[in-house]
């Protein structure tokens, strides 16, 4: 009986160390396989050029155009998201602390609207795109993309402001400061790392989802210039490329798939470093 | 002068909540719009179909007007079942073994790694699917069970499926073990229980209602998942009758179809509602196990 | 006629649910003088040192009735005053909490939310009230430094600083030197018998040994309820109530 005891406790230990293995070994063969198959297709030209040869079939040229148009969307929303983000989180963790309930309503709400697949939010966005007579363009995109993220940027703020610590709160309010000034000048700069942490968690979601854009941001050769044009980014070139019957057509979406992965990579390591950088003024309590 | 400034600055503060409290307005509308939203837009279909006859039949022919969803709501709940079969047993051994044995190496490896999986973007995953998961069924899993496919399956994008979620769900069940306090199992070691008897009678017990919400979270996630999936799972729009079979889920009839849809008001109305379906059923399970995570966290 | 007190309150109620925190408290502090709120822990002394500058609104659960007048006016009453209200009020809690930003920083911002923009003028004050806390030879070299790297006894020296460049009438402390060793705690203490020619100064403490050296005035809290309130010579040597004398000989902590 006692030997049982442990030989099950044993052979248990077994399969969580396989299980936590097998986590490792996938993410390590996701990443391979995309850099194996992607690596040798990534040259000057397709990074600098936008494809030549008419339509999204031509054989010759890169993906300058899915890259710039990625790098607009994302940066696009994710700054329109935390224009509203922000004072929400900061709101929410300022005026609405005395209210629980009231708070825990609003975290509610928000982590259900965190939880709706893009592929809504790419429908709805497309509804408000044709109510407001809108083309499938980069301003669409930016629009549904933005309310794809809000939720995700509000609640990892949201987090991170939670930990302020009550007695800063009081000290602030005690020298004679308002609630906003204490919001901006004060809760601000004590979660600066963390904030800077959600902003980035928001914009690899933005970079990375094709499902919300899908139908909003159209697809074409072209770099846009302005917003009402449509645009190509990364995910979706990847996805149309990917079925296309020419060899290189789909090469140039292996290429795409690992400038994406690599990106997204780089969004990790700077979130990780982020809270260990920046901390200079934070108070640790 | 002094008296100015102290104006300026309750004007200031003033403006600021006027605008935090519009914003947060807006954020708690957003989900009745986009309901509001794809309902209205659903509208021309339930005028002409009843909403039994698009949910319950299977024959999916816009041409001819017919817009039987029940294959790819089928297909959906397939692939999402299967997908946490396999997850879910990873998820609570992994799971149990960081937050009750690993030491902190392991986690300090382990937390970038949970990280960067959940940040991958879903369409990698499909490119992955298809370079690894799809060869993977087709030429070794099938054969083992004497099936002859081309690989895109429902299997296919269950395992695809099932490597999304894993993160997502580790990450719920890492709180959730976490927040079991450390005085219980203290308790139980004292009474002279193995690590392990305290584990199943004290941890898994304790924290059920949490691993249940983390379940029902990862259903909805699964469930709502496009791109990848529909990169894998072969869409074919029949009932699917086995795991060597293509499926053809909910999202990726959306994401499939537009394009075509805009000529046809009955079929962009059908996507719409296909699109409401989803949105309701995500919610259902979403609405659910936060119900649940915060009964269990008051407790 | 002037009511001779800075702060009086006057059937001072609060309540927690159905808790009763504060009951029917009166008291009288005076100008230019060290009171000290004396009591056991969990007498609310420190519930009430923050309802003198309405700190208490930020938790809803607390319901408070009955006046607290400053220079005469109810400041329960004072509705978008109360940023005002609460600048004239230094606070030092029980442990500092410095502001997240550099030591400089950290006394420059009460003053430029004040209106101070002025660089010299920011300058000369920060200088002034660094000084005044005792604080300026130690940190003169590194302004620019965060306020975390400091010591706790220099924090909670920076957060004096920072409370008095905001130009405050009377200062709130709540058991200030708790977190301290004891040779910041005695600086501390010092300070505050340097300051109090020109402010009025309310200290929360359960310490009875700091009481003694530092009060000029007393008033004493059990349970919720001012048992005994006066100068502190004849709190300490002449007290009127059995609880007192009980709590003197030390048989409460």
């Amino acid at each position: 009986m006692k030997y049982f005891r442990y030989k099950e406790e044993k052979i248990f230990r077994v399969l969580m160390l396989v299980s936590t293995l097998f986590i490792v070994l996938a993410l390590a063969i996701i990443i391979f396989s995309i850099l194996y198959k992607g690596l040798p297709m990534l040259s000057w030209e397709m990074i600098s050029q936008t494809p030549k040869g008419g339509f999204y079939l031509g054989k010759e040229g890169g993906i300058l155009n899915a890259i710039i148009g990625s790098f607009y969307l994302s940066v696009c929303s994710t700054l329109l998201a935390l224009f509203v983000s922000l004072p929400l989180a900061l709101f929410m963790n300022i005026y609405l602390k005395r209210y629980k309930f009231v708070l825990n309503t609003v975290r509610f709400f928000l982590d259900l609207l965190w939880g709706v697949p893009s592929i809504v939010y790419g429908a709805f966005g497309f509804i408000i795109m044709i109510h407001f007579g809108l083309r499938a363009s980069l301003l669409a995109g930016i629009i549904t993309v933005t309310l794809f993220i809000i939720p995700i940027m509000v609640r990892a703020m949201d987090e991170v402001f939670k930990t302020v610590p009550v007695g800063l709160y009081e000290a602030s309010l005690s020298l004679g400061s308002t609630r906003s000034e204490t919001a901006y000048r004060v809760f601000l700069r004590q979660c600066y790392p963390g904030i800077i942490t959600a902003v980035l968690l928001a914009f690899g979601r933005g970079i990375g989802d094709a499902a919300s854009v899908l139908f909003t941001t159209g697809f074409t050769d072209h770099i846009p210039v302005s917003l009402m044009q449509p645009t190509a980014t990364l995910p979706l070139a990847i996805f149309f490329q990917l079925g296309a019957p020419i060899a290189e057509v789909q090469e140039r979406a292996y290429a795409a798939a690992a400038i994406l992965t690599f990106f997204i990579l780089i969004i990790s390591i700077l979130a990780r470093l982020s809270s260990g950088k920046f901390q200079r003024n934070k108070i640790n309590f | 002068m002094m008296l100015q400034n102290r104006e300026i600055r309750r004007l200031r503060d003033r403006l600021n909540v006027s605008w935090m409290i519009v914003i947060l307005a807006i954020v708690l509308f957003l989900p009745l719009l986009l309901g509001l939203g794809l309902f209205v837009q659903s509208g021309l279909l339930l005028k002409e179909l009843s909403i039994w006859n698009v949910l319950f039949t299977s024959q999916w022919m816009p041409m001819s007007g017919k817009f039987g969803l029940l294959s790819f709501i089928l297909s959906s709940l397939m692939v999402t079942v299967l997908s946490l079969l396999i997850a879910c047993p990873v998820c609570l051994l992994t799971a149990i073994h960081l937050t009750q044995y690993a030491k902190r190496y392991v986690l300090n490896i382990m937390h970038p790694v949970i990280d960067i999986l959940a940040g991958i973007p879903s369409v990698i995953y499909g490119v992955w699917g298809i370079l690894a998961v799809v060869p993977l069924v087709s030429k070794y899993i099938a054969p083992l069970f004497g099936v002859q496919t081309s690989g895109y399956t429902l299997l296919a994008g269950a395992i695809v499926l099932a490597i999304m979620i894993i993160p997502f769900i580790l990450n719920i069940l890492i709180e959730v073990f976490r927040s079991i306090p450390t005085e219980l199992t203290e308790a139980s070691l004292a009474l002279g229980a193995t690590r392990w008897q305290t584990i199943k009678f004290v941890i898994l017990r304790k924290g059920f209602p949490g691993i249940i919400s983390a379940l029902g979270l990862g259903i909805s996630r699964a469930f709502g998942e496009t791109i990848a999936v529909l990169m894998v799972v072969g869409n074919v729009a029949k009932i699917p009758t086995g795991i060597f079979q293509p499926g053809y889920p909910l999202p990726a009839l959306i994401a499939n179809n537009y394009g075509e849809m805009m000529s046809i008001p009955m079929y962009q109305s059908a996507l719409m509602f296909s699109a409401l379906v989803l949105f309701v059923i995500v919610m259902l399970f979403n609405l659910a196990s936060r119900i649940a995570i915060t009964k269990f966290e008051t407790k | 006629m002037k009511n001779s007190g800075k702060i009086i309150t006057k059937d001072l109620n609060l309540f927690i649910g159905k808790q009763h925190i504060l009951k029917n408290v009166n008291i009288v502090v005076p100008d230019n003088k060290i009171t000290v709120i004396l009591g056991p822990s969990g007498c609310g002394k420190t519930t009430l040192l923050k309802s003198m500058n309405r700190l208490t609104d930020l938790y809803p659960e607390m319901v408070l009735s009955g006046q607290i007048l400053i220079d005469d006016k109810d400041i329960l009453k004072a509705g978008a005053e109360v940023p005002e209200i609460r600048r004239k009020m230094g606070l030092l809690s029980q442990r500092p909490y410095p502001l997240p930003m550099s030591i400089y920083k950290n006394i420059a911002y009460g003053l430029k939310i004040n209106g101070v923009s002025n660089h010299k003028e920011l300058d000369d004050k920060v200088e002034y009230y660094l000084r005044l806390a005792n604080l300026w030879d130690e940190v003169k070299d590194r302004l620019r430094e965060p306020a975390s790297t400091l010591s706790i006894g220099q924090q909670q020296r920076l957060c004096l600083a920072r409370g008095l460049a905001v130009d405050p009438e009377i200062i709130l402390a709540d058991e200030p030197t708790s977190a301290l060793d004891p040779l910041s705690s005695n600086a501390i203490e010092k300070q505050f018998v340097k300051l109090k020619s020109s402010y009025t100064i309310v200290v929360v403490t359960h310490i009875l040994r700091q009481a003694r050296r530092i009060a000029d005035h007393i008033i004493f809290m059990y349970l919720g309820e001012v048992i005994e309130q006066g100068s502190a010579n004849k709190f300490f040597n002449y007290p009127e109530m059995d609880k007192t004398r009980e709590y003197l000989k030390g048989a409460f902590n």
